[in-house]
Formats: C-alpha cells, sequence, structure tokens
C-alpha cells in the first residue's frame, strides 16, 4: 500500500486515474474500521488533506463553501457558518468525540453513504449542492443525488467531492438537527431528524424541508410533513400530521441499534421535535445572515 | 460521607489508615509513563496473529499450515498439536480446554491456530493463510435453546451431576445444585402475598479499557520469561505451565501495569501460545488482542433465565422464597449456577427455601468472573419481587428489607458463609433510610428504586516482604496486581505498623520470583488478605526493631516497646529511637532489617451495599437517564477512602452500563454482531451524574484493622434498583435485561394499548 499526499486537485485527480485500486479519504475515521473490518486495502491511499481548498470554510455571493476534507470540528464551530446553518453545525458536533471531530469531514461522511450519517440530513434540508472533480474538470449535483443506497455513491472511482456549497438562507429561516442515541454521545444514530422553516411574520410556516436518517437505506425527505408545514401555523395539529407522515416514510431495518418499530415511531418524535427546534430558531433569528 | 458505625476491634483512631494521599503509582498513571503490557518491547521481537474460528459451533477436520509457513516473515506456526492434551487439573473453568480448539470449535472466536512473524501486518496475513476445514454442527445459544430436548450438545460426553439420579444421557446441563430448608408450602401458605417471575438477563462483558497482551521470550535452556497484564501473575505461572506440560520453575511471570481487569483478568488466553512461538521462532514474541477478540473470546459473564417466588405477610415479614436459576457458561462448564444459587436469597433471613440451580453451557466463549459473578442477575430477581411485595402490602422498600435483613449469627447455606460474623446490611439500609436523598421530591415522569446487594468476598493465599532501607524508609513487596489502588493502602496499613510518613513507603507488585506466592486479585481480597500479609511482616519487623534497640541500649528486648514509630526504653532510661535512627546503625546490629508475611487468609467479611437511583423516562423515546445515584456500602475500615469511594462507583457505573444498555448481539449463525464499544454500549462519562458514596464502616473482626473487601457488591444492586426506579415513573415491570429504551418503549406502547 502507498501513500500519497497531492498539494492540488489536479494532483489528486492524476494520481486517482494512474493507479485503478485506489481510494481518497480525508479523516480515515471510517476507512480504517472498515478496513480493519476486512475491506479491502487500496494500492494507493490519495490524503485529501493536503489540498488546501478541501480544508476550508470560506464566504462569497451569499455562498458558504466548506471544504470536503475540512474536520468537522471547525464546522461545527465557525462562526459565521453556526449563525446561518445551526442544525449542520450541531450535526457535525456530534459525530463521535472531540477526537474523531478533528479527523472526520463532510466529504467522507457523504461519501460512506451510511443510512445513519448525521450530516447528511442536515446537508439535504439546507440544499447543499456538491462539487466534483475528475479528469474532465468539476461538475455540481444536489447532495441528494449523492447517496444511491448504503454504502453505495452515484460517483465514479475517478471522482471526488471537492466542496459544499450552500446558499445562505433567507430571513426568518432556520435549521436544526436531531438524534436518537441510547447514551448520550459516542454513538450512532438509531434515527436522526433535520427540519428547515422559513416562517412569515405571523410565525406561519411558508417553506419546510424535512430529513429522517438511519430509518431507511438512505437519508429520506419526507414530502408529506413539508406540504403538512407549508402553509400552515406550527400547531398540535401540524405536529401530529408531522409526526405520521415522518414515521410513514420511514422503511427501516431491525439491527443490532433498534427494532424498525422502534424507528418508525420515534423518527415521528424526532420530526416532531425538529420541527419545534427550527421553529423557535427562525423566530428567534429574523433576517438573513 | 462516612457513617461510622461502632469501634475499631484494634484502636480507635489511626494516624494513617483512612486517610487519603496521592497514590504512589499515580503521577506515572496520569502521564502515561506507566507501562501495561502492550507497551513491552523487547530486542528482535516479533508478532504474533491468532486464528480464530468463524463458526459458533464445527467439528475441525483438518488444520493445514504449509501455505502460512511459507508466508513473508513468518517465523513460527502453533495449532493444537503444539499443546498437550487438558489434563485433570486445567484449572478454572476449563482454562487447557479453552486454549485451543482441538476436535471442535465450541464458539465464534475460540483459538485454532497462531503465527508469528516479524510484522504484525505479515502475521496477520500468514494466519489468513491456515486452511481449516470445518464441518458446521447446529449451535445453541440460550440457556432455552441449550435445555430443550433434543439440543445439539456441545459435549458428547457431559452427563449433568447435581441429579438425584445420575442420566444415562449426555446434555448442555454440566451441574445442578440444589439446597433447601424449611418448609416449602408452610411457608408459602403462610404468607398474604406471593409473586412469582421470571427474569433474564444477557450476556454481558466486563468492559476492561485495556485488551489483554504479552510478551514471552523463551531461551534455549527452555526457559521463558512473560510480561502480561493480569490479575495474578502466579496463577499466569502456573496455568501456563500447565498448558504447556512445563515445570513452573521453568516460568517467571512480571507483572505489567493492568488496565483493568473486574474478574476477567483471572485466567489466561495468550501466554501459551506466545511461549510456543517464542519458542519455536526463537525470539520474544508479542501478542496483542483486538478489541473484537476481547470481545468474542474472552470474558463475559454469563445470560441467565431466573425465576424467583417469595412470599410475605401482610406485615412485611418473609415466610418463603423458592428460585429457580439456569446459568449460561460459555462454551465449557463453570460454577456460576452455583454462585447464583448462593446470592439469590442471602441478604434475607427467609425460613422455608428452595434454591435450584443449573450450569448450561452454550456456544458461546467461556464464562469467567465479573464483579460479584452470578449475584447481580440473581438481585434483580429477588429484589424486583421484594419491590412488588413492598408496594402491594404499602411498606416502605428500605423498612422491609430491614426487617428481613440478615445479621451477625444468621445461617447462609454457601460453602463460603456458613454462618454470618458480624456484618453491615442493616447499617446500609439505615444509612440510606436517613439519606437526604430519599426524600428529594421527584418530577414527571421520574421515578425512585432502591436495592441491597450481598457478595461474599474471598480470603486465600498472599504474600509480601517489606524491606526498611539504611535510612529509614521501607519497600512494600507484595504479589497482588494493583487494579484499584491496592499499593497505597498496603502502603498505609504498612505506614500505621512501623510509624513511617506514607510518603516513604514504597509499594511494589513483585514478579513471580520475587515475592512469596500470592493468589489472585479477585474476590475483593488483596487489601484484606494480603494486607494481612503486610501487617503480618510488618509486625515481625517491629519485633527485628525492638531487638536491635535493646542491641543499641544493651538491654533486654523486654525493655523495649514500640509506640508510635519509636523504641521506647520502659524504664525512660534513653531517650526514645526513631526506626531511621535503628536502620542506621544497622551494620553494627546485625545487618539489613527486613521480614515476611505470608498466610493463607480466612475471615473476609461479606459485604453489603444499598442503592438509591433516582431517574426520568423520555415517554415518547423510553430512554431512561439517571439523575441521581446513591450507593451506601460496608467497607469495615476504609484504609483509603478516595479508592473505596472509586469502587463503589466503579461497580455502580457497570450496573447502570448492565442494566439500561449492554448485551451480546448474535446473529443467527452465532456470529457477534457488536463487539467494539460503539455497538457494545457501556455507559460514556455524561451518561452518569456524580456517583455519590456513603461509606458504612462496620469493622470486620478477622482483619488487623477491619476490612472487609470493597470491589465488588457494588455492582449488585443497580440493576435492581433501576428496575425499580422504571417501574417508580412508570409503571412498567421489566423483567428482560437490557432495559433498553426498545423495550422501554415496547413495554409503554403495551400500557398506553399503541402498536
Ligand atoms: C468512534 C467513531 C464514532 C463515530 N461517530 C459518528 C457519529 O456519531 N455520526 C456519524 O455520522 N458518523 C460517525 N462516525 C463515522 C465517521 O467518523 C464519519 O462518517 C466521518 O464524517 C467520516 O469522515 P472521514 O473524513 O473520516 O472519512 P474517511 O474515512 O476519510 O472516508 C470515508 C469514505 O468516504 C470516502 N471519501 C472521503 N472523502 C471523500 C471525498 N472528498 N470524495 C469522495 N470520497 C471521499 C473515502 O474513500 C471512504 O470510502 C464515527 C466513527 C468513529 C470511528
Amino acid at each position: 500500500m502507498r501513500y500519497v499526499r497531492p498539494g492540488t486537485v489536479d494532483e489528486a485527480v492524476s494520481l486517482l486515474n494512474s493507479e485503478p485500486e485506489s481510494c481518497v479519504f480525508a479523516g480515515a475515521t471510517d476507512l480504517v474500521p472498515q478496513m480493519q473490518g476486512g475491506r479491502p486495502e487500496p494500492k494507493l491511499m490519495i490524503d485529501l488533506k493536503g489540498i488546501p481548498r478541501l480544508v476550508k470554510v470560506s464566504y462569497s455571493n451569499g455562498q458558504l463553501v466548506v471544504g470536503a476534507a475540512t474536520p468537522v470540528s471547525i464546522v461545527k464551530v465557525d462562526d459565521n457558518l453556526k449563525a446561518a446553518f445551526p442544525g449542520l453545525s450541531e450535526s457535525s458536533g456530534l459525530i463521535g468525540s472531540d477526537q474523531i471531530q478533528n479527523r472526520a469531514s463532510l466529504g467522507g461522511n457523504l461519501c460512506t453513504a451510511s443510512p445513519g450519517a448525521d450530516t447528511i440530513p442536515s446537508l439535504m434540508v439546507n440544499s447543499a449542492r456538491v462539487v466534483i472533480a475528475s479528469s474532465g474538470g468539476t461538475r455540481t449535483i444536489p447532495v441528494s443525488d449523492v447517496v444511491t443506497g448504503p454504502g453505495s455513491v452515484s460517483l465514479k472511482s475517478n471522482e471526488f467531492v471537492v466542496e459544499f456549497i450552500l446558499d445562505a438562507p433567507p430571513k426568518r429561516t432556520a435549521d436544526a438537527y436531531l438524534r436518537f442515541i441510547p447514551r448520550t454521545e459516542m454513538d450512532i444514530a438509531v434515527v436522526g431528524a433535520a427540519a428547515r422553516l422559513t416562517l412569515d411574520d405571523a410565525d406561519c410556516c411558508t417553506e419546510a424541508l424535512v430529513a429522517i436518517g438511519a430509518a431507511a437505506p438512505t437519508v429520506v425527505r419526507a414530502p408529506v410533513a413539508e406540504n403538512a408545514l407549508r402553509g400552515n401555523p406550527i400547531n398540535d395539529e401540524t405536529l401530529a400530521e408531522v409526526m405520521a407522515a415522518a414515521s410513514a416514510v420511514c422503511s427501516p431495518i431491525s439491527d443490532k441499534r433498534g427494532t424498525k418499530e422502534y424507528r418508525r415511531q420515534v423518527a415521528g418524535v424526532l420530526a416532531k421535535r425538529v420541527v419545534l427546534q427550527a421553529a423557535k430558531r427562525a423566530k428567534e433569528k429574523g433576517g438573513a445572515v | 460521607m462516612t457513617v461510622a458505625v461502632e469501634e475499631s476491634p484494634v484502636k480507635k483512631s489511626y494516624k494513617w489508615v483512612g486517610t487519603r494521599p496521592v497514590r504512589h503509582d499515580g503521577l506515572e498513571k496520569v502521564n502515561g509513563k506507566a507501562r501495561f503490557a502492550a507497551d513491552m518491547t523487547k530486542p528482535r521481537m516479533i508478532h504474533g496473529h491468532v486464528l480464530r474460528s468463524p463458526l459458533a459451533h464445527a467439528k475441525i477436520l483438518s488444520v493445514d499450515t504449509t501455505e502460512a509457513e511459507s508466508m513473508p516473515g513468518v517465523k513460527a506456526v502453533v495449532t493444537a498439536a503444539d499443546f498437550p492434551p487438558p489434563s485433570k487439573n486445567e484449572g478454572f473453568p476449563h482454562r487447557s480446554s479453552n486454549l485451543i480448539a482441538r476436535e471442535k470449535v465450541r464458539y465464534e472466536g475460540q483459538v485454532v491456530a497462531a503465527v508469528a512473524a516479524t510484522t504484525r501486518r505479515q502475521a496477520k496475513a500468514a494466519a489468513a493463510k491456515i486452511a481449516v476445514k470445518y464441518e458446521e454442527l447446529p449451535h445453541v445459544l440460550t440457556v432455552d435453546e441449550a435445555m430443550a430436548d433434543g439440543a445439539p450438545l456441545l459435549h458428547e460426553n457431559l452427563i449433568t451431576k447435581g441429579l438425584d439420579t445420575t442420566p444415562k444421557q449426555a446434555s448442555n446441563i454440566a451441574k445442578r445444585d440444589y439446597f433447601e430448608q424449611g418448609d416449602l408450602e408452610a411457608g408459602f401458605a403462610e404468607a398474604d402475598v406471593v409473586y412469582e417471575h421470571e427474569f433474564t438477563t444477557k450476556v454481558v462483558h466486563q468492559g476492561y479499557i485495556e485488551p489483554h497482551a504479552c510478551v514471552a521470550d523463551t531461551s534455549k535452556d527452555g526457559r521463558s520469561e512473560i510480561w502480561c497484564s493480569s490479575q495474578g501473575h502466579f496463577m499466569v505461572r502456573s496455568a501456563t505451565a500447565e498448558m504447556l506440560g512445563w515445570e513452573t520453575s521453568q516460568l517467571k511471570v512480571i507483572p505489567a501495569e493492568i488496565g483493568g481487569g473486574f474478574g476477567g483478568k483471572t485466567t489466561i488466553y495468550l501466554e501459551p501460545l506466545a511461549v510456543k512461538l517464542s519458542q519455536k521462532a526463537n525470539r520474544p514474541v508479542k501478542i496483542v488482542m483486538r478489541r473484537e477478540d476481547v470481545f468474542k473470546a474472552t470474558g463475559p459473564t454469563p445470560g441467565t433465565k431466573i425465576r424467583v417466588k417469595i412470599g410475605a405477610r401482610k406485615d412485611g415479614t418473609l415466610t418463603a422464597g423458592k428460585a429457580w436459576l439456569a446459568y449460561e457458561s460459555g462454551a465449557f462448564p463453570g460454577s456460576w449456577g452455583m454462585l447464583g444459587g448462593w446470592c439469590v436469597f442471602a441478604p434475607y433471613d427467609i425460613p422455608n427455601v428452595q434454591i435450584e440451580s443449573f450450569e448450561v453451557v452454550v456456544n458461546k466463549p467461556v464464562n469467567i468472573a465479573y464483579r460479584a459473578p452470578s449475584a447481580p442477575m440473581a438481585a434483580f430477581a429477588t429484589e424486583t419481587v421484594i419491590d412488588q411485595i413492598a408496594r402491594e402490602i404499602k411498606m416502605d422498600p428500605i423498612e422491609l428489607r430491614l426487617l428481613n435483613a440478615v445479621e451477625e449469627g444468621d445461617y447462609n447455606h454457601s460453602s463460603m458463609v456458613g454462618t454470618f460474623q458480624r456484618i453491615g446490611l442493616k447499617e446500609t439500609l439505615e444509612a440510606i433510610r436517613d439519606h437526604p436523598n430519599y426524600k428529594i421530591p421527584l418530577g414527571p415522569n421520574q421515578g425512585r428504586g432502591v436495592a441491597t446487594g450481598f457478595w461474599f468476598n474471598i480470603a486465600q493465599s498472599s504474600s509480601a516482604t517489606v524491606n526498611l532501607t539504611e535510612n529509614g524508609r521501607a519497600v512494600v513487596v507484595t504479589g497482588s496486581p494493583d487494579i484499584g489502588g491496592s499499593r497505597v493502602s498496603m502502603a498505609l496499613m504498612a505506614a500505621e505498623e512501623l510509624g513511617i510518613d506514607v510518603k516513604f513507603i514504597q509499594p511494589v507488585v513483585g514478579d513471580t520470583e520475587a515475592v512469596g506466592f500470592t493468589d489472585v486479585t479477585e474476590g475483593s481480597r488483596t487489601t484484606f488478605a494480603t494486607g494481612m500479609a503486610v501487617v503480618r511482616a510488618c509486625r515481625e519487623l517491629v519485633t527485628q526493631l525492638r531487638e536491635r534497640a535493646a542491641i543499641m541500649w544493651d538491654c533486654s528486648v523486654e525493655d523495649v516497646e514500640w509506640v508510635d514509630g519509636k523504641a521506647h526504653h520502659s524504664g525512660n532510661k534513653e531517650s526514645p529511637l526513631s526506626l531511621a535512627e535503628i536502620t542506621a546503625k544497622a551494620k553494627k546490629t546485625g545487618g539489613p532489617l527486613n521480614a515476611t508475611g505470608s498466610l493463607e487468609a480466612k475471615g473476609q467479611g461479606p459485604a453489603f451495599s444499598t442503592q438509591i437511583c433516582d431517574l426520568e423516562v423520555d415517554p415518547e423515546t423510553g430512554k431512561a437517564t439517571i439523575l441521581r445515584y446513591t450507593t451506601a456500602q460496608d467497607a469495615g475500615t476504609a484504609i483509603h477512602p478516595s479508592y473505596v469511594e472509586g469502587q463503589m462507583q466503579g461497580g455502580v457505573a457497570q450496573g447502570i452500563g448492565w442494566a439500561l444498555n449492554e448485551e451480546y448481539i448474535h446473529d443467527k449463525k452465532g456470529v457477534m454482531q457488536n463487539p467494539g464499544f460503539l455497538d457494545y454500549r457501556i455507559p460514556v462519562a455524561s451518561d452518569l451524574p456524580m456517583i455519590e458514596t456513603v461509606i458504612v464502616e462496620v469493622p470486620n473482626p478477622k482483619h488487623p484493622y477491619g476490612v472487609r473487601g470493597v470491589g465488588e457488591v457494588g455492582i449488585v444492586p443497580p440493576i435492581p434498583a433501576i428496575a425499580n426506579a422504571i417501574h417508580d415513573a412508570t409503571g412498567l415491570r421489566l423483567r428482560d435485561l437490557p432495559m433498553s429504551p426498545v423495550r422501554v418503549l415496547e413495554g409503554l406502547n403495551q400500557q398506553n394499548g399503541v402498536g
């Protein structure tokens, strides 16, 4: 096995093309445990953390750009990001522990394509886009087009994620993320839920995005819940519809982390709670960041 | 908080005992300098990798190592053929049989072969090339499956012991233990309330942070040195010798610091493999388990199924108790069922009793001790039923326990107790009853549960050598690995005896050739038994010091008294001599001073703990959060109160994990699904509140300082305390572990008619 640390996107692209059995990585917090668990070792390991563009958070023209290999500990604490996307900040802050967060990246979290990945629901409700590099240059696709199933992505073997782009949210808009774990930390979501709401001046919801994690082969949006919210005040009736719709959108499995019945039921509970949290933030927030 | 219950049998107050000096090994453990087994390296050292069974139950048709031996870097390969067959005295629980699979593999993770190569990666790659042909057999994973008629057999010749008539057919039931007293039917007839319930618990692991590891260096003269972390290096020596067919004199075992054991390191797994690989390769060999190996092939404590029936009169008097207990023992028999039977009613004086317990083999790793082994499961059943009785007759659950609590003179049917000497159960109950935390008002969805626990503690052999230095300091060498602060406790007792400042006493854990034979650090015995050896050696030294003073004063030794660390002349004719003044003149009075104390200790004090758990259940997710936890335990005398508190808190923390989330999860093929700390959920620090401790001190009359063991009993009450608290919060009686959010929510749904 060979380890390389390219300094530019182009260098990484040509390394990827030079060896069919190669693999990019950022924090390796998924990769190393997977290899210990029997994932075949690649011949070439390409460390993306040496490419400055992939390890930074920046703003331009009302857009937030997060490098794919940026440690989530930075995503968690970046002030501007936290103000605009508090839910993405909190989902980043839930990954593993401080040590794991100092290594782990959004790119790795997305491309591991685990149904329980904590940041994917947050990226989805914020309609994030990803910039993907390959020898043909770069292309940009919605984050929701990346994951195709548990552990599988739509990227070709010679492609990798360069960065995430998020548009600054409109005013009175906020997101939130909640997950259920049996402990308080160092655990993988049994169910997760993210929501992003926009409220009008009468606190009526004008736009809503809801996503549920760990309750289907991939993170799923809950369109029926979103419709129930859109155009309505956040009251018991709306919330009851959100709960039912969030449970209904799940197609969970039973495994070591929970049963399918449990996941379905708690998906509804978390969806309700996360909508309330997002609504509270949207009210407090006022104008755009 | 400490509740002193009565005067110590020896002295009212101590100068050193009961103080809280920084432990001698503390700094090195904090700054990373302490050397654990995996930290050891030797010149020319190579690395071992163990090949383990992927199957839960299979016949081994063949093991072919030809290809593995020709892999890069490989220096040695061992298989079952390299070890003698297990003899009769193979050690508990069937240690030698478990070392390496012979005709059959009986659990996933069982050792099949081992390879040593220049690097770990090479050893792993080579092990993958060992060709093992298996014929898969049907397996059993639970006591129900194993005890069923026609169940697949783990051992074709296992005949149940302890039945009235010896069965002709083999089964998976290794042993039955039975005890009765009084008239059971009459007892239940006398009762106004009778409850009978069935409880199940899952296999859980001790969860020590340090994986098993060792380095063995075998030389051409047929001797081997072993560095390893264990709870007893003399046990490592004898067990390794037994498994290799060697003399113990061929082995020297050097104890490393130990990163947790909790009973799990009272046996061995790797050492004979490493010694043999080292012999074949003529190089030092290191083997370090991965966490996955630790889960799949070491430890755990049994899963169980237990039925308990208890009757009581309206006034709270318990009239009868019946218990049926089936304990898994893993792939080879142990004694877990018997221990459970001994503990199930131990805290209570019940006149009419019947207890029947079973030891059942299953296709899972061989069970080994875990902190008060077998007691927590039995207490789960009894203490939950007791709680139910208290509610039914509207009596405070602590008062009910006080009314029936055993005390000095009461009979206990276990061979380890017989008749109780002075014990402190009532005092722990009173400490909890009178504790302010027992009265704090609770909010919605919150509940409070109490429970009591018992543990025998054990005594066994210990040795200590105390050397006085030329400048009046002392080195205390014992053979007990320090797993919970025992070094500083030894130093405190020596300081008390010799009158030296504890910081000038250097407590050392000696290797198998530096100190006398000492049994394993287990059964909460070290501060008790090894402490007695230290005291004995110190008292012998005091005699010597008096003799030396007599020489210095040219008087008779009878005229020299030892008071507060100094020699005093009885006629006050001389000014007192300090210990340092005597050792400074040692060359002129007969040479260096040292003494050894060795004994087969007797009279360990049984331990009791009573605990309150306050928790809150999230009614929408079923998650129980511990709000407050209070534990009162009888320590006899707390030699170093901080480490007594640490043991009390540690037991509670592990009990909480066991109660709420920990369990081995297997797939249909008997393969463990969660062999790592991500999915085997021991509590993390933020899961727990600060666990409040009350040290109760009812001195053990059989120990010079009144010590009882404190290491284990703390883990006994948490499971029922939590179950009782969940009931208090929600009305749900949970009788199956773990009481995970999934289980609690299922229960709540049933209660609400949902789902
Ligand atoms: C102890 C522990 C706790 C954990 N807890 C959590 C948790 O609470 N929540 C959670 O969601 N996850 C958790 N994880 C999983 C993991 O930390 C996260 O998924 C993390 O975000 C992965 O990021 P990484 O940079 O380490 O990925 P890596 O391991 O570097 O990569 C993961 C995969 O993605 C690919 N990849 C990485 N970067 C790119 C890229 N830019 N373009 C294309 N492919 C790429 C790699 O080839 C690899 O297949 C935990 C892991 C551990 C070990």
